[in-house]
């Protein structure tokens, strides 16, 4: 079984679909307690990989799996290539964790055609998972695409009042940066056709990885990768989807959303457009950085102006993205890990944060900060809950923000990113202000508004939502090593791939400049 | 008159036009037939048509990989015109599968209309097997008039006559372009004979800028582009499209275009291969063209049959951008989105016929509120004929723009391809425009007399299995594309 785990975690929740498709529209119950438990099992699923010691020594893929699927005869091989190693491995893990509690949250929450949200997610947890573990660019672009449709949905059909706009929106940016994507990824593998990479490999990440791709032409397979993983994370300028499909999300649209679909976006960084063309990302590195300072203070400050407590959270991702991927970018084993630490640290508190806020919209239909005040008095569970994930995401030493926040900048100031993480460090204590600040003015002070006399304090369901994400807060705060140390060699593996490219390629530079100079001299 | 001596009996090979042998006489046999049938009773008409195509089907298969040549070489039954062949089968089965309550709805059940789109497929069949320019042109010609007649079938219906008149007087005056470009070449070149020509023209290498050739290439070229639909001879699609009734408008999309597709790359291919790089310079000028106003136009529909209509026309310029490429994964791939396109659009459209009141006049964006909710099963059919036509993964819809675009950038043509990708971004709209009518806003409609006949279902579901098939394992049948480029 072992052999094949990989496939049946992600095939499994569209096996799933298949069953709930066939369940009656009206017990909705039924339903809902199907695919709850159809998330259920794909975690248990996917657990041995937690569990395996082989992470912490081993740089290499592990539980690949490889079969042919498309071959065309001498023009394309399209190859089943799976497997999962330390890059991966926590973000497999984060997504069959968070899927359960999204579908949890979902409860009462989502109360017309139950049937196909559920159908969807399930889709969507096949459409994440097979993204994560693909290692032929070919198989990642079609579960890539394939996350698109179910999220698009999602927001349009049980999203707030402006859904259509801000799913049409939705679709269009990330649409749009992935087909430049589909051209570079087509034109990277006739390049590898041509560099004599044999052909049985198909569009494998690890034989492009290898290749030696000319600077200029680097230059612009970069971009087109960049764009589409941008537009993904979001990074400035390209941000201006996030807000408005996060507003407009459902509770649980908005938790896939931000704990794991934007991940993809860091994550296709890491994995694809840095090792695949690493002098480009080289080259690129302070134009990037350059944005992840914009959008880290950028995001923070309009989250400071919100009034909707939906909307500032959505912008706070903005800025906790352009942490990660400053770090990515810092290229060392600090930033590289913080960086990725803090997508995993992201995707739990952010997660939890929407998942707050749902709570609070199901009970009053409003989002906006000026509604709230002083409700701590009367939901004290909510308010111990909602404390502990307001100074998560503040990065307070203790929980798992301090450390991935902190990696991230000690990795870039030993790095030649110093000056950038400078401004980036005024984007902590921004956060402390825009969260701390909401959190006052929802939570604490003196209940005004009489509409919220009669809130009820959080059920045993909404608990047993929020604990698991408590608990992983706290761990990895007190203890990051089980992650760190699983992820490390594959990091650090990439770093030595990436940084010995970038040498050669300046040693080659240098070699050509001075052999210019001695062409002139003679 | 030398050619024409030239054709002695041992030259003549039955088996080279079997396939249109066998459609027209059960085309002809159903005329009969339907002469002793009661009006009105259009069901046996039906039946015998798909037997005629099931029974010519038999006949194309047993071409495979064995051509036939027949007629001196006027006719070959090669491995390219039996993957055509096949396209113009399934696209004329599923458009004889969703017609037949379709025609009584409307109030025309006549039984003349089988046998004209067997009539159809037989002159789109001679268009692909065709390698003399008489014979593509008797092809062209068959398939045209019928078309003519089948668009303007509803006779008492203002917007049928339009499209049949609108259609018969641009198409004629196309065919005399095409007419005319022919007739140039063979004066240049003393043939009509397609190898002929080629070699002809590659021997005298002081005629390619000869005005004359260039002059007949030009108009043959526009004769074909305008079947195509490609721009700037675009502008008889959205009307034609939209009068006439809509399994025919589905089939037209399909089948006959594909068929022209296939004339126009035999020609290019036999006849002026010498001339390569200036007609794919010219062609890829009309393919950023064609997607381009396709696409943008598209935007501002707001019937969907109108808007399928200029779908199409962008469908036609991805489909010129394989021609543009011009190496095998693009001309493969052209006959691989061809047949992709007939299974996502003709079952697009079997929705509509299905959707459609008498008249049509709820077609449009508003009519489809909520349909998605009232009609669970036909709306995700008609969603993933949808996301097919956008070109999402893993629908054959993306894997035929994956290969076309491939040639293209295989071929150098990376900027082709981006414009090409980009123009997919922009179709994602309108697309996208119906599923947000279809599922995200309420509509009143309950959809509760709509007549969902099984022979319409077999259709969509057809469809279906095409676009999962073509999609998820497109390996066999992008096997068998290479094998059917010359």
């Amino acid at each position: 079984m072992s052999n094949n785990l990989l496939s049946l975690m992600t095939f499994f929740p569209l096996v799933g679909m298949l069953v709930v498709l066939f369940l009656p529209r009206e017990s909705d119950r039924l339903i809902k307690s199907v695919t709850l438990v159809v998330t259920i099992i794909t975690f248990f699923i996917s657990l041995p990989l937690a569990f395996d010691d082989v992470f912490r020594t081993s740089a290499a893929m592990q539980y690949t799996e490889f079969a042919s699927w498309i071959s065309i005869g001498e023009y394309f091989q399209m190859n089943y290539n799976v497997g999962v190693d330390g890059i991966s491995l926590w973000l497999v893990l984060l997504t069959t964790f968070i899927m359960p509690i999204a579908i949890l949250s979902t409860w009462n929450a989502i109360d017309k055609h139950s049937k196909a949200f559920m159908a969807l997610a399930l889709l969507l947890e096949t459409g994440m998972l097979g993204a994560f573990i693909s290692l032929d660019l070919f198989l990642f672009y079609i579960f890539w695409e394939l996350m698109l449709i179910p999220m698009y949905f999602m927001i349009g059909i049980w999203g707030g009042k402006n859904r259509i706009y801000a799913s049409v929106k939705f679709f269009l940016f990330t649409a749009l940066g992935s087909l430049l994507m589909l051209v570079a990824i087509i034109y990277v593998y006739y390049y590898s056709v041509q560099a004599g990479v044999p052909f049985e490999n198909g569009f494998s990440i690890a034989h492009f990885a290898s290749l030696d791709i000319p600077a200029n032409l680097q230059t612009w397979l970069f971009l087109a990768f960049a764009l589409s993983f941008a537009i993904k994370v979001p990074m400035f300028p390209v941000h201006t989807w996030l807000p408005d499909a996060h507003t407009e999300a459902p509770t649980a649209g908005s938790v896939i959303l931000a704990a794991i679909l934007l991940k993809m976006g860091t994550y296709g960084y890491v994995r694809f457009a840095i090792p695949l063309f690493p002098e480009a990302a080289h080259t690129f590195t302070p134009f990037i950085a350059t944005l992840c300072v914009i959008g880290i203070i950028y995001g923070a400050v309009v989250a400071m102006m919100q009034d909707d407590v939906k909307r500032l959270v959505a912008y706070s991702s903005v800025s906790h993205l352009g942490f990660v991927m400053l770090g990515v970018f810092a290229m060392n084993l600090q930033g590289l890990s913080g960086g990725m630490l803090q997508m995993i640290n992201h995707g739990i508190s952010t997660g939890a944060l929407f998942l707050i806020v749902g709570f609070l919209y199901e009970r009053r239909h409003t989002r906006l900060i000026a509604e709230f005040g002083g409700i701590a008095k009367k939901m004290p569970v909510f308010a111990t809950i909602f404390l502990i994930m307001t100074l998560s995401s503040v990065g307070l030493p203790g929980t798992n923000g301090f450390v991935g926040e902190f990696l991230i900048l000690l990795g870039a100031f030993e790095s030649e990113l110093r000056w950038y993480a400078v401004f980036a460090t005024t984007g902590v204590i921004l956060a402390a202000v825009y969260m701390l600040w909401m959190f006052q003015r929802v939570m604490v002070g003196k209940l005004k508004n009489p509409a919220n006399e009669n809130l009820k304090d959080l059920s045993a369901r909404e608990v047993v939502v929020m604990l698991p994400l408590i608990l992983f807060v706290f761990w990895i705060g007190i203890y990051p090593n089980t992650f760190l140390e699983k992820m490390n060699p594959s990091l650090e593996n990439l770093i030595d791939q990436v940084k010995s490219k970038q040498q050669v390629a300046m040693m080659i530079e240098d070699v050509e400049q001075s052999a210019v100079k001695v062409a002139v001299i003679e | 008159m030398e050619n024409l001596v030239q054709i002695a009996l041992e030259n003549v090979n039955m088996w080279a036009i079997m396939p249109s042998i066998i459609l027209v006489c059960f085309g002809m046999g159903l005329l009969l037939i339907n002469a002793f049938l009661p009006r009105g009773a259009t069901r046996p008409a039906m039946w015998i048509s798909l037997i005629g195509l099931a029974a010519t089907a038999f006949a194309v298969f047993s071409a495979w990989g064995n051509p036939q040549y027949g007629f001196s070489d006027a006719v070959a039954l090669d491995n390219f015109a039996t993957f055509f062949n096949v396209t113009f089968l399934i696209a004329a089965a599923m458009t004889i599968l969703m017609s037949d309550d379709y025609l009584r709805r409307e109030g025309y059940p006549i039984g003349e209309y089988y046998p004209l789109i067997l009539f159809t497929t037989a002159g789109a069949m001679w268009m692909a097997s065709g390698t003399d320019m008489m014979t593509i042109f008797l092809g062209l010609e068959v398939m045209s008039i019928c078309l003519y007649v089948l668009a303007g079938f509803f006779r008492g219906q203002v917007r049928s006559n339009e499209a049949g008149l609108k259609y018969f007087l641009l198409g004629a005056f196309s065919t005399g372009f095409l007419l005319y470009g022919m007739a140039l070449i063979y004066g240049v070149t003393g043939s009509t004979r397609l190898s002929e020509i080629g070699v002809y023209l590659n021997a005298h290498s002081s005629l390619l800028n000869n005005p004359m050739t260039l002059a007949g290439i030009m108009l043959l070229s526009i004769g074909f582009l305008f079947k195509i639909g490609a721009a700037p001879f675009h502008m008889w699609t959205p009307d034609v499209y939209e009068g006439a009734p809509t399994p025919i408008t589905a089939f037209m999309s399909a089948g006959p275009k594909a068929a022209a597709f296939a004339a126009f790359l035999r020609i290019m291919e036999y006849c002026f291969f010498s001339l390569k790089p200036e007609w794919t310079a010219v062609l890829w000028g009309l393919a950023v063209l064609t997607m381009v106003i396709g696409n943008v136009i598209a935007i501002s529909q707001t019937n969907i049959k109108r808007m399928l209509a200029y779908s199409s026309i962008a469908h036609a310029g991805y489909a010129l951008v394989g021609m543009v490429a011009a190496n095998e994964i693009g001309y493969s791939g052209v006959l691989f989105y061809m047949l992709a396109y007939t299974f996502m659009n003709i079952g697009a459209f079997a929705i509509l016929v299905l959707a459609g009141k008498k008249g049509e006049d709820n077609l449009t964006l508003e009519g489809f509120a909520g349909f998605g909710y009232k009609r669970p099963l036909l709306g995700v059919a008609f969603t993933i004929c949808l996301f097919s036509l956008m070109g999402i993964p893993p629908t054959a819809g993306f894997a035929g723009k994956f290969y076309i675009f491939a040639g293209a950038v295989k071929a150098g043509y990376i900027w082709l391809a981006i414009i090409g990708v980009l123009n997919s971004a922009v179709s994602l709209y309108y697309y996208l425009r119906i599923m947000v009518y279809m599922y995200f806003r309420d509509g009143e409609e309950d959809y509760a007399w709509m007549k969902v006949s099984a022979s319409v279902v077999v259709s969509i579901v057809v469809a279906l299995i095409g676009i999962f098939y073509l999609g998820i394992v497109p390996g066999a049948v992008m096997d068998m594309a290479r094998l059917a480029i010359f």
